[in-house]
């Protein structure tokens, strides 16, 4: 059966079905399937959060300044860009401006993140779609040498002894049966187009990865009071200034940890221009003809925007927010999330019940109502479905929609707003990659062509890694001036009294998570939280069908991909990861095993 | 204790019922206990490679955590060295994001494993009870594991922790101690509490 949807893309749900359950090397629990035609190309697409989601309702009652403290434990892999959604809607509710400080040391610590889990998602998460580290152990370290110098010259650790080094280590690693992190491949899948000579290179940056990302953290440590759970503060952040102070545990802010702050993002700037760009378009150029997995990207993007450089004045942004439809990369419709008209949100296909489900919810009128039911056409038991009947509700994730428009979220949409918007740093960063990509490659792609992609998603990723490590070091600038010019002020407490607030107030915080554009909306009632709901990224990205049947994201993505072998869901991981998908806060998660190796069933 | 760093590292998601299990007794233990410099409690959530820095600078390790060793709820089990990542990577009956056993085969591919690693092991009794405390079999463990891990510092690790006699603020933010949490909860009526039966019931 063939079925068109209004946003463009033709289903065909008549070949075999693919069954990927769980989608492995992902935050939270997530299942796909997919119908492939003869030739094993995909032509349907169906996404599923498999696990309900209740953060809402735990809130309700709570007091609204400690509502940070609860969001940092949905997961533990976007703590901090929960805690400050949730602060920022609470400032929002109550009015509360927060003093330059607290603003400068909140966008550090969002970027310190934001850099943080980009480079741990490519590393350690997403890498393992494009790099074979079996095949690694089969490379020259002479030539590895060779080839860490023409991609990356200014990168110390290049010498054959040290790739041959790694190597051992991996050798030994891989015969100790410790396979571990690399047991999830399918190593002699033809999809699989690296040299052995760039896979060890790959390998090598992956062990470097994690000595940076040990490092970076510190910086939430210093001005988060402690880590791994960060402390977050309405009005401000909860730590002090004293720059003559010393250096013991819980003491202020001083001169010498300000430094040590310093050191360590000037260390990520280089690494994320040094490695980890020039590692995806190095990687990138053995896929050129790979270039599947645009989907939505290609027509409907959406971001709030972020890391506004005047706190409060949105013109100020430096990833400018917006919609952009139809692939208009020219046109930038301006976008509000308290406009009830605006981003609703739809569970037509969702296992929650509405009272009119054609009709959508704006999140200040939200409702988390659990409905599990499955279609006709479902196949199995409730409890151990074999296929999903995606014609009735199919997901624990809502449809989110931009005024009825499904959109795409996360790094790549951010870079297309930011080319709409003009964005000069941004601009330079994407034409100077895709033309590197050519070069390798021996292409000549446009950026237009070659963004909404799969790689695109990934490069974008890494472009703004290293744009966040540009604009946190400017930020830590700032910072040192405005101290030294003799403010000392990190909270504003004149509201911390709930004597002072309205009987009833409303407010939305938005930040550009990892993955995409997180919104938090709050209603308060006589000081205590009357309702909250959350539309985080994987909300956007990889929501069910809307009522008018429009795909989401993930979707969209996987249509029209061929598979090498339908068995082995190489490509269908590959794209799926590309999005950082993060079910944790989308939908909620137990892992009854912990097998690794993706359950895969061709019916 | 030249050179010696030792870790007592609670993990699992607060608001998952027993989930939370490791995570209340790093609690109880750094308000009760004063613990030496070279000796830290870290309430880890279900952070992932977020405590990869802290597990490389231990050469001692002590794991609280609730474990699905398939034994009757509430049941104490404590396993050294190698016993470790096996019964970790066997079978993950938990929110932890980056399993963590994949943060042990890391230590390992690193080689960076810390020289002694313990592991204290709750049978968890209910997970799917979402912005639930611990219940009361497994609360009731809190004391005896705390038990354990203060003999497993003195036998093993030769470290004698004194009972504080100021009081000293949570290691968790206030809104999420113990007490605050599970007092705080909103009713079953405001706040739905069921799981997803498709997931649960193949762990029961």
């Amino acid at each position: 059966m063939t079925i068109q949807t209004p946003n463009g893309f033709t289903l065909d749900t008549s070949g075999k079905r693919v069954v990927v359950d769980p989608v492995t090397r992902i935050e939270g629990h997530m299942r796909c399937e997919v119908n492939v035609d003869s030739n094993n190309v995909i032509r349907n697409a169906v996404s599923t959060g498999t696990m309900w989601r209740g953060l809402e309702v735990i809130l309700k009652g709570r007091d609204p300044r400690d509502a940070w403290a609860f969001v940092e434990r949905i997961c533990g892999v976007c703590t901090g860009c929960h805690a400050l959604a949730s602060v920022r809607a609470v400032e929002d509710a109550l009015q509360i401006k927060i003093p330059t400080n607290a603003h400068l040391i909140r966008e550090i610590m969002a970027k310190v993140l934001q850099w943080h889990d980009h480079v741990v998602h490519f590393y350690h998460l997403h890498a393992l779609d494009w790099v074979n580290p079996v095949n690694a152990l089969k490379a020259d370290p002479k030539a590895t040498s060779q080839l860490q110098q023409m991609v990356g010259p200014d990168h110390p650790m290049s010498s054959p002894g040290y790739f041959r080094d790694i190597q051992n280590r991996l050798k030994k690693f891989v015969e100790s049966g410790q396979l571990g992190i690399f047991k999830n491949g399918y190593w002699d899948n033809p999809a699989y187009k690296l040299s052995p000579e760039a896979d060890l290179m790959a390998v090598a940056h992956y062990l470097e990865a994690l000595d940076f990302q040990k490092e970076i953290v510190k910086v939430h440590t210093i001005f988060g009071g402690k880590n791994p759970h960060p402390n977050y503060m309405v009005g401000g952040v909860p730590c002090a200034i004293n720059m003559d102070g010393n250096m013991a545990a819980g003491a202020p802010l001083n001169i010498e940890r300000l430094y040590f702050v310093r050191q360590r993002l000037l260390e990520a700037f280089e690494f994320s221009k040094n490695v980890y760009v020039p590692d995806v378009i190095a990687i990138a150029s053995f896929y050129k003809e790979w270039l599947y997995g645009g989907g939505l990207s290609a027509t409907n993007v959406l971001d709030y925007g972020d890391y506004e450089l005047v706190p409060g004045d949105k013109s100020s942004e430096q990833l400018p927010g917006g919609v952009i439809l139809n692939g208009n990369w020219d046109e930038v419709h301006p976008i509000d999330p308290r406009d009830p008209e605006q981003v609703q949100e739809f569970v037509a296909h969702s296992w929650y019940s509405y009272g009119d489900e054609t009709r959508g919810l704006h999140p200040w009128d939200g409702v988390t109502q659990p409905k599990y039911e499955l279609g006709p056409n479902a196949k199995g038991t409730r409890t151990d479905i074999r296929q999903l009947d995606e014609a009735a509700k199919y997901s624990w994730i809502k449809s989110p929609r931009w005024r009825g428009n499904a959109c795409e979220v996360g790094p790549l949409a951010r870079y297309i707003l930011a080319w709409g918007h003009n964005v000069t740093y941004v601009k330079d960063q994407i034409t100077d990659s895709v033309g590197r990509f050519n070069a390798l490659a021996g292409t000549s792609l446009t950026p237009k062509q070659a963004l909404p992609s799969t790689i695109g998603r990934t490069l974008a990723r890494a472009l703004e890694a290293h744009y966040c490590a540009k604009m946190m070091l400017e930020d830590f600038d700032r910072l040192m001036a405005n101290i030294k010019a003799g403010d000392s002020s990190t909270a504003n407490v004149e509201k911390w009294d709930p004597a002072t607030w309205p009987k009833e107030a409303k407010g939305v915080g938005t930040v550009a998570a990892p993955r995409g554009a997180n919104a938090h909306w709050i209603k308060i009632k006589d000081g205590r939280i009357e309702n909250y709901q959350c539309v985080v990224p994987t909300t956007w990205n990889g929501g069910p069908r809307d009522p008018k049947g429009n795909i989401g994201a993930f979707e969209a993505s996987l249509m029209n991909t061929p598979m090498e072998r339908p068995e082995e869901p190489v490509e269908i991981l590959r794209t799926l990861h590309s999005f950082d998908p993060c079910l944790a806060c989308s939908t909620h998660v137990i892992s009854p095993d912990g097998e690794e190796m993706a359950r895969v069933t061709v019916r | 204790m030249g050179g010696e760093r030792i870790l007592i590292l609670g993990i699992g998601n607060i608001l998952w019922a027993d989930e939370g299990f490791g995570v209340r007794v790093v609690e109880a233990l750094h308000q009760r206990y004063e613990l030496p410099e070279h000796v830290r409690a870290l309430d880890g959530g279900t952070q992932g490679l977020y405590l990869l820095p802290y597990l490389e600078e231990a050469t001692g390790v002590v794991i609280v955590d609730a474990i699905d060793y398939g034994l009757p709820p509430a049941t104490m089990k404590v396993l050294r060295d190698d016993e470790v990542p096996a019964v970790l990577g066997a079978r993950k009956v938990s929110l932890h994001q980056t399993g963590f056993q994949e943060i042990l085969a890391l230590l390992q591919l690193r080689g960076r494993m810390p020289p002694r690693l313990r592991l204290v092991g709750i049978q968890p009794e209910l997970l799917d009870d979402y912005g639930g405390g611990l219940t009361p079999a497994i609360a009731a463990q809190i004391e005896p594991a705390m038990a354990m891990v203060l003999e497993i510092l003195a036998r093993e690790f030769g470290v004698m922790p004194t009972v504080r006699s100021n009081a000293e603020s949570s290691c968790l933010a206030p809104a999420i101690t113990r007490d605050a949490y599970e007092s705080g909860r909103p009713s079953a009526e405001d706040a739905c509490r069921i799981g997803d039966e498709r997931v649960l019931v193949n762990w029961r």
